[in-house]
């Protein structure tokens, strides 16, 4: 077949709204607007070199990286469960976990307010029954807890699909050379499910990382995340190169996880033969 | 029989909590009360107030359409891409593959805030607002990479002999294209459509960043109604939405159901005979 002009559309689509625009963002990131126009300058990624925007990047990272341990720790059971024989055939099950994600996600985000308030849904109940309350909203708690909620799908599903294609027979094989059930995952499914956890690590993590929606919704307005600052910094201080700067030092220390995610993955997989 | 009660508990709990928000919202587009928390009574006049609300039917008219128009032009570029690409020798179509998962791994701030800045760069040239139109390009160029995603594994699975006997049968290329390749990767353009349509309606960064002069959809919509208290109206809508995918799903499911019975009905027919 020589159809390779079919796809010239699509490479001039992509060459003007995602090549230009990465470029842009490169060019507002190392240059300072004055009288004159614009200049190169590494003035922007000084100014990053702050105790304050710091804290805030590593309150970023910190909380994202909470929250997509919680997420592998509450997600890996219910794929687990998912995937046994006792659920595998039942489809329904696995869709009740994704038709969440069709509602819109502001909104379900936006429920969590009336179930956390101080005298919401969760403490009237909690008081009913003479319970202590909780008052997490507007605090780290309640980011987390809305991004676990809006990414425990992402991390659920990629462990369910690699559990589904593992081969029964390996688990009894397994079984019948008398590994008790703990060996048997430890050995067989754990390792097996390796892929399907790195790329539900990263697809939770990723998004967690960028938030600025999750973090205004229920950790209040003056609330900041890496994202908050990034929307900020184009929305609101009107300093584009300055919001250019930290985006991409966000990309940077993204790709340094993903980087190391798949290292890990490779490490897995050739690491055998070393040890 | 404990373990199946574990599991069973288990599930129910995390179900518990993704649906837990849901439930409030739907309980509350019948709320007699606008603020949200307290509940004083069972009404219909929020779904009433949604057939007056312009602000509402703008906002899910955009939405509608930008989701329809921009899976549309999507999935043409895309499948188009798709099939380009599939017929690339290797280094090529290694770096435009590459290319493709961009966007796709790139944070959506970063996408939008990007594109903002080129459509700013563009309209310093021509004159261009940010509106409805920067929204729908944004739209299409974070669909077409789940297009060709979906339609790529499909164009591996097929025989390339069947398009060379087209050929030889007397089929122009363009003939061949049509009633050989399309039909065989029909079900990756569907389900790419259906992602990139699911997608865009779900969107709220990208659009944040690239709409402008008073061009909303619905997430935006609600992000700006967050800060002065979301009306009952948008719980009545999204309510709607919500039926509506289920409904949707339910009839695919029986229909399906439905189609897989025939099948085995077939099949045992046949060998009773």
């Amino acid at each position: 077949m020589k159809k390779k002009w079919l796809s010239y559309p699509y490479l001039v689509w992509m060459a003007i709204f995602i090549i230009i625009p990465s470029l842009l963002i490169l060019f507002y990131g190392f240059t300072v607007k004055d009288e004159q126009g614009f200049r190169f300058s590494l003035q922007n990624f000084y100014r990053f070199c702050d105790p304050i925007f710091f804290s805030v990047l590593f309150k970023s990272l910190w909380l994202a990286l909470l929250s997509t341990f919680v997420c592998l720790i509450v997600g890996y059971p219910v794929a687990l469960i998912l995937a046994s024989k006792e659920y595998s055939k039942k489809t329904t099950m696995s869709m009740l976990f994704i038709i969440p994600m069709w509602m819109n996600f502001l909104l379900r985000t936006y429920a969590w307010l009336t179930l956390l308030e101080k005298h919401g849904i969760i403490n009237s109940i909690l008081s009913f029954f003479h319970l202590p309350t909780i008052n997490i909203l507007y605090t780290n708690g309640a980011v987390v807890l809305g991004m676990v909620y809006n990414f425990l799908p992402f991390m659920i599903l990629p462990i369910y699909s690699v559990l589904m294609k593992v081969d029964n027979k390996l688990v009894e094989a397994a079984q019948d050379l008398g590994g008790n059930w703990v060996t048997v995952f430890r050995k067989v499914i754990l390792p097996l499910s390796l892929p399907g956890v790195m790329s539900g690590l990263t697809m939770v993590f990723m998004p967690a990382v960028t938030t600025f929606v999750i973090s205004k919704l229920l950790g209040g307005a003056q609330y900041t995340l890496i994202g908050n600052l990034i929307e900020r910094q184009f929305l609101t201080v009107y300093d584009w190169n300055f919001g250019a700067a930290i985006s991409i030092i966000m990309m940077i220390f993204i790709l340094i996880s993903i980087a190391i995610m798949s290292r890990f993955d490779e490490d897995k997989g050739g690491g055998a033969a070393l040890w | 029989m404990v373990k199946k009660v574990i599991m069973k508990s288990y599930l129910g709990l995390i179900l518990l909590f993704m649906y837990l928000p849901i439930v409030v919202l739907i309980a509350f587009s019948f709320n007699k009360s606008k603020s949200r928390g307290n509940w004083t009574g069972f009404t219909f006049k929020w779904y009433e107030e949604l057939f007056r609300n312009s602000q509402i039917k703008d906002a899910l008219y955009n939405t509608i359409i930008i989701a329809l128009l921009s899976s549309v032009i999507a999935v043409v570029i895309g499948t188009l891409a798709a099939i380009g690409i599939h017929s690339m020798k290797k280094v090529k179509k290694t770096a435009v593959m590459n290319l493709t998962y961009l966007p796709v791994l790139n944070p959506d701030i970063v996408t939008g805030v990007s594109l903002m800045l080129m459509f700013v760069f563009i309209g310093t040239f021509v004159k261009m607002q940010m509106g409805f139109l920067t929204m729908l390009l944004a739209h299409v160029t974070f669909n077409i990479p789940y297009v060709i995603l979906s339609v790529l594994p499909k164009l591996k699975q097929m025989n390339t002999n069947l398009y060379e006997a087209a050929l030889d049968l007397g089929a122009s290329s363009s003939y061949a294209l049509r009633k050989v390749i399309i039909p065989e990767i029909m079900p990756g353009i569907v389900s790419g459509f259906l992602m990139a349509i699911t997608l865009s309606i779900d969107d709220f960064v990208i659009s944040y960043f690239t709409t402008g002069s008073g061009v909303s959809n619905l997430s935006i919509t609600i992000y700006s109604m967050a800060r002065t208290g979301v009306k009952p109206t948008i719980n009545a809508l999204s309510t709607l939405m919500f039926g509506g995918v289920l409904l949707l799903l339910f009839i695919i499911n029986i229909r399906s159901d439905r189609e897989e019975k025939k099948r085995k009905s077939i099949k045992t027919g046949g060998m009773e005979v």
